[in-house]
């Protein structure tokens, strides 16, 4: 087959680009418009990739019913001795740690201070109750944790910056893929209507479907499956969280991103996340990238 | 001991010691392996480092203990090795037991409590097959350069003995495989003991090899959950398909059809061709690579057009291809679908070949069968130093199979140093181009090297100005480096420009890249990436690399740690960093080492010191012997030694081109010719009468030969690489055996001495050479992440000076005692 190829540069790309510059483009990058106008199967759609922006802060309370939870915990957790009142210092203590933290990565990750209606969610969620019994001491630390299965559940801070950055609003429609122990699941279900969740080991998925209801998170679809593919039959969404390792975007959680909806990826190794990859789509269809460095730190040194 | 022991050793003992010597010295190297396979290797290296210290342990015990032990040393020793073979399989099997979770240690010091009893488990069997040779040792005080020869011999043979062994058995067969070789030298020994005790010992020795050649299950491999392998394992519908050992590592394959494995790091965010289904590879629970679904006869997947990777084919017309570190064949289907006109795959580990090739060869479309491809089993690094005449139009290398977290911080990477990278350009075609793709982590870290090590290496080609010859770009996880011996003409720089832009991708540098052009597409808070590499290629680029706050000094043969990226100079900037989250800046691997040195340190002044007190404390003799002296000669002999052998096994893994390889060969030549020189040093000189010998005469020979080393190392690397595999596993022999045979002769003759002059401290020295070896050993790797080989050498040869002193005043006070007590 290489014998015919007739060389690279002929060859591809496949489809032929029109690249329209913009003008200002040194001050705060160019937007791009990649006219795909020779693919058959989006013809005349632009994508559209422009970087820069800032996160918009998200939109009010989202009311979810919750007060059956209290209660049903009260009787269902009791295995520690401790009862859900008596960690609510030490989820104090974490929210108090999350917004030291924030203010002190504003410079890098360009957030002052963490939406007010997602430190109400944080609140809420008995983190305590998504961990295992063995560690649940350690629930509100801000750090990550092991939650069986070889999987983690992410540090509070960067749980608070994600769900920050998705600019929550009630009637949103939001696709999590990586359930893990429902914790992300449950600190979204307390900012919209209704959240779609992808978990792909079995036992995780199981143990979701009966941890969030019993909490009272009866408003998560939780599937067991394989996230690549999105789930095409609730989207679009308005905000996309892949809290799984992914070595690339997927394809189809692009094209299931809401115009003016935002997808967020926590990208490293378990226990310790390099970076946030905030992917945006405009309302006019166009993409744009930003890495965002969750810790206070240039690679620099002050003299330069 | 009765008088027939003072006599001498025997050859059957003997026998038993070496074999004996030989099993603890293949415990170290197959515990390296599977804890490697189980956790991480830096986890491995600091448990093994610590677990050690049981060389150091018997020595303390022989010192307080020795004189209360009645068994004789035959029954002693056949004990002893007994009690290793079981200890060996045993000690291994319940450390896998203990919950730890070394990931976790940025965040909390919760699990140091577990690692102290992993470390304390595998100690155990060190510390029984060293007491048994340390009380040889002591007993036959008379021929002890004899019993030490054998020690040392034995442990070089035990070297390949555990290669042999990770040939032969699956890796959770291996440590059963030692057991057996340890029931061996109980039978050996145990004919030295009398009627009864000899049968019994016999009988239980034959039993042990019984019960571990059926079996007893205690090496099943627990796996981290937290290593990809398990991971992937856990998804619906996984399954595994095949998995192949060797010395190299551990294959396995996994398959999964509802959920399919899509590895395409760096894709482009505007890729509309679906990744096709793979099945994921994992060498040593650790990747994954994979191979790609190809029907042979359409056209390779696109998807593979779209990666940071595919940059050099838009740039190239029908290409002469090499391919470094193949794998599963994702590369060749890059190239067949770039347009190439022929590949040429190398893949060092021959599992991932076989099972691409065998298993999946229909699977692959038969990637490595296509007439256009050829398949060469071999070491990337030596193919590239070896080959001659026709030039490549592109050698594609892909750094992407160490994971971006630092975990992989104490490995060498010997294809992306500056010399071998100088070796790739040379074998390119006048137009040809060098592509090495890498994770483009965040803080800039790798990238920065890898384009520092390639402006180094185009410099000392000769071909400059460097940014004309050069092309970066980068997603938002991946960067792709291309460098030209020819200038970039106008049109592959458009090219470039084309290709990033169509994709999404950012321009790091093109040659006369304006600011504005970099950090487009995945927006940084800095164009970091472009910053960096102007000032690469400036003309303050000392300075940059001075004031960049992780290690980007170009990676070299002498210091070829190509992901160790930490600085002392900003450890509590990032230290402070790591318990909020930044623990993605800290080099965790890296971290293994000062942690590792400042358990051993601990741990060997406790071993050192406590025993010493205790002796006292019950009124022991002597006390004449100056002890600082003592000790720092013979802390000194034993950090020589281990210093010395590691800066030589890291130079020859890259002569030798193969990690293992150079570890055993370098290794068991290390050994077998120390004990030559312990045995030429003992026919005069470690007996009871006359003098000792002396220890300044081969110290000497020491450091010249170190100095001829380190002159002629980086010649002789690139002279050697070109050479055949035999030809250069003998010249390492013939360089390494000269030197190491006069290091197998100052520890005996220093041992000699103090013999005459205090023999109840024999067994002390023989404790503190063994923790210095630990300390000497964490300390070389240490040094050369920082200063390179060369320099571990020179230090290594200071302390055989430092050494010699000591012992010097050691001898005169011997000299002067003896003469005091005949006049
Ligand atoms: C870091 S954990 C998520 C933690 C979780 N959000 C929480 O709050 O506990 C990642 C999860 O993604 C799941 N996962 C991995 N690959 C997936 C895929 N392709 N589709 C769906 N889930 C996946 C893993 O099983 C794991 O539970």
């Amino acid at each position: 087959m290489s014998g015919d190829a007739g060389g690279a540069q002929t060859e591809r790309p496949a489809v032929p680009i029109v690249i329209i510059m913009d003008e200002d483009a040194a001050t705060r990058g160019a937007t791009v418009m990649i006219d795909r106008a020779g693919d058959d199967r989006a013809l005349g759609t632009f994508t559209t990739l422009r970087p820069g922006g800032r996160g918009r802060t998200g939109g009010p309370l989202g009311r979810r019913a919750f007060l059956g939870a209290a209660g049903a915990l009260a009787l269902g957790w009791a295995g520690s001795g401790w009862s859900d009142a008596d960690y609510a210092p030490a989820r104090r203590g974490m929210l108090d740690a999350i917004a030291d933290t924030t203010t002190r990565t504003a410079a890098s990750t360009g957030v002052g201070a963490i939406d007010p209606t997602v430190m109400a969610a944080l609140d809420r969620v008995l983190r305590h109750a998504f961990v295992p019994p063995e560690i649940e001491g350690l629930a509100y630390e801000n750090r990550p944790l092991p939650i069986g299965h070889g999987q983690t559940i992410s540090q509070p801070y960067i749980v608070a910056l994600m769900t920050h950055l998705l600019a929550l609003r009630p009637h949103h429609r939001v696709l999590e893929i990586g359930t893990g122990s429902g914790y992300q699941a449950a600190v979204l279900a307390e900012l919209v209507d209704r959240v779609h969740t992808i978990e792909i080991v079995p036992p995780l998925a199981r143990q979701a479907t009966e941890r969030l209801p019993r909490l009272g998170y009866g408003n998560v679809d939780i599937r067991l499956g394989d996230g690549y593919h999105g789930w095409p039959e609730a989207a679009p969404f308005e905000a996309i969280i892949v809290t799984a390792a992914a070595t690339h975007v997927p394809p189809p959680l692009v094209a299931q991103l809401a115009p003016g909806g935002a997808l967020v990826i926590p990208v490293g190794e378990p226990f310790s996340v390099q970076m946030l990859l905030l992917v945006r789509k405009g309302a006019d269809g166009e993409v744009t990238v930003r890495q965002i460095l969750p810790v206070r730190f240039v690679p620099l040194t002050g003299g330069h | 001991m009765n008088a027939a022991e003072q006599r001498a050793p025997g050859v059957l003992l003997l026998a038993a010691v070496a074999l004996l010597s030989a099993a603890a010295l293949g415990y170290e190297i197959l515990l390296t392996r599977l804890l490697a396979i189980v956790q991480w290797h830096h986890f491995a290296f600091m448990v093994i480092s610590i677990a050690l210290l049981g060389f150091g342990a018997s020595g303390a015990f022989l010192l307080v203990a020795g004189e209360r032990i009645r068994l004789s040393v035959g029954p002693f020793v056949a004990l002893a090795a007994l009690a290793f073979g079981v200890a060996a399989p045993a000690c291994f099997a319940i450390a896998q037991h203990v919950p730890f979770n070394v990931l976790e240690l940025p965040w909390s010091l919760r699990p140091l409590g577990s690692l102290f009893l992993i470390e304390l488990l595998l100690a155990l069997p060190f510390f029984i097959a060293a007491t048994a040779i340390g009380r040889a040792l002591i007993v036959f005080g008379s021929s002890l350069s004899r019993v030490y020869a054998a020690d040392l011999a034995g442990a070089g043979g035990g070297a390949l003995a555990a290669v042999g062994l990770l040939h032969l058995l699956p890796p959770d067969r291996t440590l059963d495989g030692l057991g057996a070789m340890a029931a061996v030298a109980a039978g050996l020994a145990a004919l030295r003991a009398a009627h009864i005790a000899r049968w019994t010992l016999l009988a239980n020795a034959a039993a042990l090899i019984v019960v571990l050649a059926v079996d007893p299950g205690w090496g099943e491999l627990r796996i981290s959950p937290f290593k990809p392998l398990p991971q992937a394992l856990r998804v619906t519908g996984a399954k595994p398909a095949e998995s192949r050992s060797g010395p190299l590592g551990l294959v396995s394959a996994v398959e999964n059809e509802k959920v399919p494995l899509r590895w395409a790091p760096g894709l482009s965010l505007l890729a509309r061709a679906p990744v096709p289904e793979q099945v994921a590879l994992f060498v040593d629970a650790d990747g994954p690579t994979a191979i790609v679904r190809h029907r042979p006869g359409s056209p390779p997947p696109a998807y593979l057009g779209d990666l940071t990777s595919a940059l050099p084919y838009h740039l190239l017309e029908r290409p002469r291809v090499l391919v470094l570190g193949a794998g599963g064949g994702i590369a060749v289907l890059q190239a067949l679908g770039g347009g190439a006109r022929s590949v040429d795959a190398v893949e060092l580990q021959p599992d991932l070949v076989a099972i691409t090739r065998d298993r999946y060869s229909g699977f692959s479309g038969d990637v490595y069968g296509h007439p256009t491809v050829k398949l060469h089993v071999a070491d990337p690094r030596a193919f590239v130093e070896a080959g001659r005449g026709e030039g490549f139009d592109l050698i594609a290398v892909d750094a992407l199979g160490a994971s971006p977290s630092g975990l992989h911080a104490l490995e060498e990477e010997r294809l992306l140093t500056v010399e071998s990278m100088r070796a790739m350009l040379a074998r390119l075609s006048p137009h040809g181009l060098l592509a090495v793709t890498g994770w483009a982590q965040l803080p800039p870290r790798g990238g920065p090297r890898g384009f520092a090590t390639l402006v180094d290496a185009l410099r000392t080609e000769g071909i400059e100005p460097a940014a004309r010859h050069l092309a970066w770009i980068r997603s938002w996880n991946t960067s792709t480096l291309v460098a030209s011996r020819s200038p970039l003409t106008e049109a592959r720089t458009a090219a470039v420009r084309d290709f990033a832009r169509a994709r999404a991708f950012d321009l790091v540098h093109v040659p006369g890249i304006e600011a504005g052009e970099s950090n487009r597409f995945n927006v940084l808070e800095r164009p970091w990436f472009h910053e960096a590499a102007a000032r690469l290629l400036g003309p303050e680029r000392e300075r940059f690399v001075r004031g960049y706050k992780f290690d980007i000094r170009p990676a070299t043969d002498d210091r070829p740690y190509l992901w160790s990226f930490f600085r002392w100079a900003h450890a509590p900037e990032v230290l402070a960093l790591s318990r909020e989250g930044g623990s993605g800046l800290l080099a965790v691997g890296y971290l293994a080492l000062p942690v590792t040195l400042v358990q051993a340190a601990v741990a060997s002044a406790a071993l050192i010191l406590v025993p010493l007190l205790l002796v006292r404390r019950r009124g022991g003799r002597s006390g004449t012997a100056r002890r600082p002296v003592t000790l720092g000669g013979f802390f000194c002999l034993g950090l020589a030694f281990l210093m010395m052998e590691i800066a030589f096994i890291g130079r020859f893994t890259v002569i030798l081109s193969h990690p293992l390889h150079a570890l055993v060969v370098v290794l068991a030549a290390f050994l077998v010719f120390a004990g030559v020189g312990s045995w030429l040093a003992g026919r005069r000189g470690t007996g009871d009468s006359g003098n000792s010998g002396s220890i300044t005469l081969p110290v000497a020979g020491i450091v010249a030969l170190a100095a001829a080393a380190i002159a002629a190392l980086p010649h002789l690397t690139s002279w050697l690489l070109g050479s055949s595999p035999g030809t250069r596993i003998a010249a390492a022999i013939v360089l390494v055996a000269p030197l190491a045979t006069l290091m197998g002769m100052p520890f005996p003759r220093a041992l000699a001495r103090l013999r005459r002059l205090d023999p109840a401290l024999v067994p002390w020295a023989w404790g503190v050479n063994g923790c210095a070896s630990v300390v000497g050993a964490v300390l070389a790797t240490l040094i050369a992440v920082h200063q390179g080989q060369a320099f571990v050498i020179a230090a290594a040869a200071l302390l055989y000076a430092a050494a010699a002193v000591a012992c010097g005043r050691m001898g005169r006070e011997s000299r002067n005692r003896e003469g005091s007590s005949r006049g």
